[in-house]
C-alpha cells in the first residue's frame, strides 16, 4: 500500500525546488487485515506485526527488476584485454 | 512548527532510546568530543568483534591476487611496472558484502540489550547485512529505503536490495527521494522502540576494524611484510574509518590508506529529476565528501565515522571505468561481482602503475552480484533515461549525462583530489557550529586529531576565519 508521509507544504525547507513540489510518499508491503480493494483505504499488518494504514496498490506484489539488455559497449572488454595478456 | 519540524525537535531522544548511548556525556570544549572513549565505550575489544562475527560465519573472508589484471596493468603501464594487485573477497560473508561486518555488532549487541526488533535507514547492501543478522539472531527487522522517484521509478540496483531484505526476513519501507527519510526513519524509531542499527554508530564502525586487521595479517603470513597501500570504497565513512583502524590496530602504520569515490559531480542528491541519473547509489563523491568534511550529518549526534583522521589520499574514478574494471574482473580473473565494490579496484589498477612491481595493493572489498545489481540492468538502466553510454575516453565522462566506458586498459585514470581542501572545508564547518570567534586548546586538539593536521597548520586555517584558540 501507498501512504503519503509528507504533503509538499509540510516537507523540509532546504530542499531542491524539483523535489520540494512533490509529495515524499512511502510504500509499506504487509497483509490485509479485512477484505479489500485496489484503490481502496486498509489497513495491512506487516512481517515485523506492525499495524499501517493506506492505500492498496497491488496485490501479491512481484518483482520486476532482471538481468537487462545486451549491452554492446562491453562486449569488446574481455576480448582486448586477452589479446594484450597474449593468451588467446 | 509543522508535524515535520515537531518529530525532528525530539530527534535526540528517539535515538537515545534507540541506540542506548547518551552521546552529550563525551562532548567538551566549544566543539570537540571524545572521540576514543566513545569508541571504547562500545565494550567490545577487536578480539571481542572477531569472536562474535566468527560465530556467525561473518569475516576471514580470502585475499585473492588478481594475476591477470596485474600483468594487464603491467603491459599498459608507462615504466612498465605496477604493483601487485590483491583484492578481499568480502562478497564470501553471508549476506555478500563486507557490510556484515558492521551489522554483526550492532545486532549482537541489540540482541543482548534485549530489544526486540533492530531497524536501519539504507538503500545499501547494509540493509541485507543487517536483515541477515536479524534473522540469524530472532530478532525483527525493519529496513527503511530511499527507493523511488515520484514516478515511482527505482534503480534496479535498489530495486534487488530491497527484494534481498525481504528474502532475509526483513520488513522495507519503500520511500520517494528526500532527505526527511531520516523522519520516517525517526517515525518507526518511536513507534517500535527498535534498536537504531545506524551505520554511523560505533558498533557499525568497529564492526569493520576487523578487515583492516585481516588484511595486515593476511599480508604479512603470505609475503612477511604490511600492504604498501589500500584501497577503500569511500561514501560515509565507516569503511575508511574501520579499515584505516584495524589496520593501526595490526601495526600496520606504514600502509598507505587510499579512499576511491565515483565521481557524480554536479548530481544534487535530495534532487528527485537527478535521483535516477546516477548509476551508482553508493561509493560515490554525494556522499563522499559532505561527511569527510561534515561527519556529524548523520544519523547519530556524533558518527564514529571520521574518515579524515585515517586518509592518506583520495581519488575519484568514473562510472564508466567502474563498470569497465567489472567486466574486466569477470572475463580475466573469473570472478563475477557486482560494481559498486570494484569502484576501489578501478582506482587499483590506476595507481599499482605507480608502484614497483614488488609492492602490494589490496583492494579491500568485494560484494556480490544479480539481477539488478550487475553491470547489464544499471547500463540498460541508465540508457532508458536518457544516458548516452559510448566507448571511448572515460576523461570525457560528464555524471549525468553520459557513461563512457575506456575502449582500452590504458585510459583508465584516477583524479587526484587535495586532501587539504577538505580538512580546510571541515575546519570551517566545525568552527560555523561555535558562538563567539574563540575556542579552547582542546578544541585546536580536537580539529587536529580530526584532520590529521598539524597544530600550526589548523592555528593557520583558523586565523584565517578569524577564530582564536584561548
Amino acid at each position: 500500500m501507498e501512504e503519503i508521509v509528507l504533503n509538499p507544504n509540510e516537507r523540509a525547507s532546504h530542499l531542491p525546488d524539483d523535489t520540494k513540489a512533490v509529495p515524499l510518499k512511502v510504500w509499506v508491503r504487509g497483509f490485509c487485515m479485512d477484505d479489500c480493494d485496489i484503490g481502496t483505504q486498509a489497513e495491512i499488518k506487516t512481517v515485523s506485526g506492525r499495524l499501517a494504514k493506506g492505500t492498496v496498490t497491488l496485490e501479491k506484489p512481484k518483482y520486476n527488476h532482471d538481468f537487462g539488455e545486451y549491452i554492446e559497449e562491453l562486449q569488446n572488454i574481455g576480448k582486448q584485454a586477452r589479446e594484450i595478456l597474449g593468451v588467446i | 512548527m509543522n508535524k515535520y519540524e515537531e518529530l525532528m525537535a525530539r530527534k535526540n531522544e528517539i535515538m537515545k532510546k534507540s541506540v542506548g548511548v547518551d552521546y552529550s556525556k563525551y562532548e567538551k570544549g566549544k566543539l570537540s568530543f571524545n572521540y576514543e572513549e566513545m569508541m571504547k565505550d562500545t565494550g567490545y575489544s577487536l578480539s571481542d568483534v572477531i569472536k562474535i562475527q566468527n560465530n556467525v560465519g561473518v569475516g576471514n573472508t580470502p585475499l585473492l591476487e588478481l594475476r591477470n589484471i596485474t600483468k594487464l596493468a603491467r603491459k599498459v603501464s608507462k615504466t612498465g611496472k605496477a604493483a601487485r594487485i590483491f583484492v578481499k573477497d568480502e562478497s564470501a560473508n553471508p549476506s555478500g558484502s563486507f557490510k556484515d561486518r558492521r551489522a554483526s555488532l550492532s545486532v549482537y549487541d541489540a540482541k543482548t540489550r534485549g530489544y526486540k526488533g533492530v531497524a536501519s535507514a539504507t538503500s545499501g547492501n547494509y540493509g541485507a547485512a543487517v536483515a541477515s543478522q536479524a534473522a540469524m539472531r530472532g530478532l525483527h527487522c525493519i529496513i527503511v529505503q530511499e527507493a523511488y522517484d515520484s514516478r515511482k521509478v527505482g534503480q534496479p540496483e535498489i530495486l534487488e536490495k530491497g527484494r534481498k531484505c525481504e528474502a532475509l526476513g526483513a520488513e522495507v519501507l519503500r520511500l520517494t527521494v528526500g532527505p526527511e527519510l531520516f523522519y520516517t526513519y525517526l517515525k518507526m524509531l518511536d513507534d517500535t522502540g527498535y534498536y537504531n542499527a545506524s551505520l554511523y554508530s560505533t558498533y557499525g564502525v568497529s564492526g569493520v576494524e576487523s578487515l583492516g586487521y585481516e588484511i595486515a595479517i593476511n599480508c604479512r603470513e603470505k609475503f612477511g611484510k604490511n600492504p604498501d597501500a589500500v584501497v577503500v570504497t569511500h561514501a560515509g565513512g565507516g569503511n575508511v574509518t574501520g579499515t584505516g583502524r584495524g589496520l593501526i590496530k595490526a601495526g600496520a602504520n606504514d600502509t598507505m590508506l587510499i579512499g576511491a569515490s565515483v565521481n557524480l559531480k554536479g548530481l544534487h542528491m535530495a534532487s528527485d529529476n537527478d535521483f535516477n541519473k546516477k548509476s551508482f547509489t553508493t561509493g560515490h563523491t554525494g556522499f563522499g565528501i559532505p561527511f569527510m568534511t561534515n561527519p556529524d550529518r548523520s544519523d547519530v549526534p556524533r558518527s564514529a565515522a571520521r574518515p579524515l583522521r585515517y586518509l592518506d589520499r583520495y581519488v575519484t574514478v568514473t562510472q564508466g571505468e567502474v563498470f569497465y574494471t567489472t567486466e574486466l574482473l569477470a572475463q580475466i580473473e573469473g570472478l563475477e561481482r557486482g560494481p559498486a565494490g570494484n569502484t576501489s579496484l578501478a582506482a587499483a589498477f590506476a595507481i599499482s602503475q605507480e608502484m614497483d612491481d614488488n609492492q602490494i595493493i589490496v583492494v579491500q572489498e568485494t560484494e556480490y552480484t544479480g539481477a539488478g545489481k550487475h553491470i547489464l540492468p544499471q547500463l540498460t538502466f541508465a540508457k532508458k533515461n536518457g544516458i548516452d553510454v559510448s566507448v571511448g575516453n572515460p576523461k570525457d565522462e560528464v555524471p549525468g549525462k553520459n557513461i563512457i566506458i575506456p575502449d582500452h586498459p590504458s585510459k583508465l585514470y584516477i583524479e587526484e583530489h587535495d586532501l587539504n581542501k577538505y580538512r580546510r572545508s571541515y575546519i570551517k564547518n566545525a568552527a560555523e557550529k561555535i558562538t563567539g570567534n574563540e575556542i579552547l586548546k582542546c578544541d585546536l586538539d580536537f580539529l587536529a586529531d580530526e584532520t590529521k593536521e598539524s597544530k600550526e597548520q589548523v592555528i593557520k586555517i583558523l586565523h584565517e576565519l578569524n577564530i582564536v584558540v584561548r
